[in-house]
């Protein structure tokens, strides 16, 4: 985001972005159902972050190349059409690298579509500045959304499983924490997250920043 | 977005070049995409399918899918006849038939649970028992995997088929927990009874169909490479 009287950021700042200064899970808190639904495991986590990159990244390069030709009315449509392009994209590579990991991941592959950073970035970012500065800050969001996704992953697999990458980390006699794979465990874990995160964050004394930035979808 | 109440109106046109131009390139991506990765998802679920098959019979070592209908036995690629139901023989090294095995599927807790059981012909028994697909309850429906007790009823579950020729002699049904008292019954999981029950009932809803159509065929699958 430029904001007037400031000097535009560097490429650095916009590949930061994503994955401190607007972190999507920890920040923006944007794109809850992946990351609520699919962090069972670190390795679910992981596959699905790697999944929404790509979708960021893709649909960052065609929104931001077709930016000056897309009607304003129809911009959403647009943006969606593109979107569910990626996604199926996506969709067929994972069937292709893995039936095992397209059967953990299950439906939540295809509401990628429904992902509202996905949608928010390509309204705010992408379809505002040159390919090459809408690739670096998906790239960020993507990367920042996996740190949440996997940060999420690991904690509910070592507490529901006792694993971590399906390697057993106690012994046979620890009993797994079930709630913690479950919904409710998403929640909790999410919450101890945020929690972590905003304390670290109003520690400083230093200005911060607006946290929603303008436009930005803010449910999810 | 100021600015962009500020625009003129677009024309119509526009918008409908704009929206094909999208389309069009979306298409072609999606096309290219389909096509270069459809070999391998096939050959991913082949390799799934063999492995699911193999680990439900025991020492097979290749296998062949069949539909089998009233009027007769088709190999999988052939024209299916109305009615009829898909199986799995699975042989050995030397080419002898090691057992036979089918999906089946009902709905369980979450979303139906599909599952892959082995026959025996020579026992006429149920002797393998595999989960293919489920969204039971983690540590509470997916029991079915792995819960030691709950396997142990598909070592030999019993699917004769009946006097009449056109069902099995007794269906097969789940009990309660430590209630399993003929071989034809299914002791249920405990805290996880819709599960399987959603087992038993989709076992038996195939089984009732695929083993009195099976009957005549039976001589010619053995060894029949």
């Amino acid at each position: 985001m430029v904001i007037p009287g400031q000097t535009p950021p560097t490429n650095l700042d916009e590949f930061l972005e994503g994955i401190w200064k607007q972190n999507p899970v920890f920040v923006m808190v944007l794109g809850l159902c992946p990351a609520l639904a699919v962090t069972v495991s670190a390795v679910n986590a992981l596959a699905m972050g790697a999944a929404t990159t790509f979708v960021l990244l893709g649909s960052a390069l065609l929104v931001s190349l077709m930016r000056r030709i897309v009607p304003r009315e129809v911009r959403i449509a647009t943006y969606i059409v593109i979107i569910a392009t990626f996604v199926t994209i996506v969709d067929y590579l994972i069937a292709a690298i893995s039936l095992e990991l397209y059967e953990a991941l299950g439906a939540f592959i295809q509401l990628i579509v429904v992902n509202c950073m996905i949608l928010g970035r390509a309204e705010a970012h992408a379809s505002k500045f040159a390919p090459g500065r809408a690739l670096i800050n998906a790239l960020g969001m993507g990367i920042g959304f996996s740190i949440g996704l996997f940060a999420l992953g690991s904690v509910r697999e070592i507490l529901g499983a006792g694993t971590l990458f399906g390697v057993p980390l106690f012994g046979p006699d620890f009993q797994p924490w079930v709630v913690m794979v479950l919904p409710p465990g998403g929640f909790f874990v999410l919450g101890a997250w945020l929690l972590l995160f905003n304390w670290w964050r109003n520690r400083k004394p230093a200005p911060r920043e607006p946290v929603v930035a303008a436009g930005e979808a803010s449910h999810g | 977005m100021s600015e962009a109440t500020l625009q003129p109106v677009t024309p119509s046109a526009a918008m409908i070049r704009t929206l094909g131009l999208v389309a069009t390139v979306c298409g072609i991506l999606l096309v290219l995409t389909y096509q270069n990765t459809l070999e391998a998802i096939n050959a991913n679920k082949r390799v799934a399918l063999e492995r699911a098959v193999f680990k439900v019979i025991p020492g097979a070592h290749s296998m062949k899918a069949f539909h089998v209908g009233k009027a007769g036995l088709v190999p999988e690629g052939g024209a299916v006849p109305a009615g009829a139901v898909k199986f799995y023989a699975a042989y050995d090294q030397a080419g002898q038939l090691r057992g036979l095995a089918a999906e089946a599927a009902a709905m369980g807790y979450a979303d139906m649970v599909r599952v892959l059981y082995a026959y025996n012909p020579a026992k006429q028994a149920i002797d393998g028992f595999g989960v293919v697909g489920h969204r039971e309850t983690p540590g509470i429906g997916d029991k079915i995997i792995f819960d030691k007790a709950f396997l142990k009823n598909f070592e030999a579950l019993d699917a004769r088929l009946g006097a009449a020729g056109d069902a099995l002699a007794n269906p097969i049904r789940v009990v309660k927990n430590g209630g399993k008292q003929n071989p034809w019954e299914i002791d249920a999981i405990s805290g996880a009874t819709v599960t399987s029950r959603a087992v038993a009932r989709g076992i038996n809803d195939s089984a009732q169909k695929l083993v009195p159509l099976l009957a005549p065929h039976l001589d010619k699958l053995q060894g029949g490479q």
